[in-house]
């Protein structure tokens, strides 16, 4: 059977890692690609890589980066990052990344999830939403980087973007990203027992209990790790020998 | 002397770019190419493709390299990735039905309902084919990465050289002489996949 997932995530600025990683013996650790191919070689499921260039020069960060991982990272990757046209998509996709996540764009205009869905197929558009809770079981979407609150309801736009025809779903929680205090179960489980498309969590990993947790209490697909990774806390071997000790199907 | 190398079929249909990276890294010869010439001086011929089977049948046609794969398939080694397996069969069910390149008895059908469609992730490849030289260091039960809607439905069961199951049983690769088929992907499967690719191009240089 298909299994759960460990997907490191890096935050990538004009080309450089963001938060550098000091504790790999890397020719440079500040590379993108030559971390995710350090992570690839440590039995990462996936990799996610947000470009958070803030200029105009981003579409061309975006997709040089998706060109370049692709010569030396040999598992899926998505690439996120103020994507919002359908001929960037394209491009981006052709170099050789397996997904685009899409974020603010599906907000401003949930038509470009539809087409991307339909020109490239479901399994390479994933929506990024970032969420951050208003009262009890309620959950607002917001976009710019968590700037902007939308009035969306999380749980409501999920849905509709798997309608929209989305692949994957990429649920972070504003309130537990950082904290290290454990994924937003709650959130959680709210986004996956309302669609039937993966549910990658994210926010607010601190130890491995943490990723079962997700998996095994939330119904996660797969847990996105970033800081426990970079900063050497745990490797995505010891994670993933925990989760199968746990009971969940894992690759090892 | 010239030297071998492996014709990698460019028709318009994904995932080229990695599947030329990963032999690359294993310092394998290829050429990218949608030049008949070209595919018929290579020492084999690697099928990639992603996408919807129609078009892709199309794609070949126009760029009139049906009759050439089918025509150098039958003497040279031969490795078809995901689409590059369906299309060796007769017809697809995909939308409607179009005709494949029948190099292969059977058809390619939707993933029966009552699992997630698509198939995406990382899966358990059950080896039934032990001698296979594709899966030459790999363990049975390894972990493939899989991307698909369709599968295929040998008459041949005796070529049948792994399955996958995924809540319902799929054929996830063939072998049948010089001809190796796959439904995962190599190529995004990390060190099993580059295996998978070293043992290719090994037989590549002794047979090709």
């Amino acid at each position: 059977m298909i299994t759960k997932r460990i997907i490191p995530c890096l935050d990538v600025n004009k080309g450089r890692v963001v938060k550098g990683v000091g504790f790999i013996n890397l020719r440079d650790a500040g590379d993108p690609v030559e971390l995710a191919a350090y992570y690839d070689g440590e039995g990462a499921d996936e990799i996610v890589f947000l470009d958070i260039t803030a200029s105009h020069e981003r579409r061309k960060t975006v997709i040089e980066l998706a060109s370049k991982a692709a010569e030396k990272v040999f598992i899926p990757y998505t690439i996120g990052g103020g994507i919002n046209r359908v001929d960037d998509i394209r491009e981006i996709l052709k170099k050789g990344a397996d997904k685009v996540s899409v974020n603010t764009s599906a907000v401003e205009n949930p038509n470009l999830v539809e087409e991307s869905a339909n020109l490239f197929g479901s399994q390479c558009v994933v929506v990024a939403i970032d969420a951050k809770k208003v009262s009890d079981s309620k959950w607002e979407v917001y976009i710019h980087g968590g700037r902007t609150p939308t009035g969306n309801d999380a749980v409501k736009w999920a849905k509709q973007v798997e309608n929209l025809g989305a692949g994957e779903i990429l649920l972070t929680s504003m309130d537990k990203d950082g904290t290290k205090d454990g994924y937003d179960l709650e959130l959680t489980h709210a986004i996956t027992s309302a669609v039937n498309i993966p549910v990658i969590a994210s926010g607010g990993a601190g130890k491995l209990e943490h990723l079962r947790d997700a998996i095994k209490l939330a119904g996660a697909d797969a847990v996105l790790v970033a800081s426990i990774f970079h900063y050497g806390e745990f490797t995505v071997r010891q994670a993933k020998e925990y989760l199968k000790k746990e009971g969940i199907n894992i690759r090892i | 002397m010239y030297e071998k190398y492996i014709a990698i079929i460019d028709y318009n249909a994904g995932n080229i770019k990695s599947v030329s990276n990963a032999l690359l890294k294993i310092g394998a010869l290829v050429k990218v190419t949608n030049s008949p010439k070209v595919i018929r001086n290579a020492s084999a011929i690697i099928l990639p493709g992603v996408g919807a089977f129609g078009n892709a049948i199309n794609n070949l046609e126009i760029l009139n390299l049906s009759g050439v794969i089918k025509r150098e398939i039958k003497r040279k080694p031969f490795l078809g990735i995901c689409l590059g397996l369906q299309l060796l069969f007769e017809y697809s069910n995909e939308k409607e039905s179009s005709e494949g390149l029948c190099i292969l008895k059977g058809y390619v059908d939707k993933i029966p309902e009552g699992v997630k469609i698509p198939h995406i992730g990382w899966n358990q490849v059950n080896i039934i084919k032990n001698d296979s030289r594709l899966f030459d260091d790999i363990e049975n039960n390894a972990n493939f990465y899989f991307v698909h809607s369709y599968h295929v439905n040998c008459e041949d069961k005796s070529i049948i050289s792994s399955v996958t199951d995924y809540g319902v049983n799929l054929t996830s690769s063939i072998e049948k002489d010089n001809i190796f088929a796959i439904q995962f992907h190599p190529e995004k499967s990390s060190s099993k996949g580059i295996t998978m690719l070293e043992n290719f191009w090994n037989y590549v240089k002794e047979e090709g």
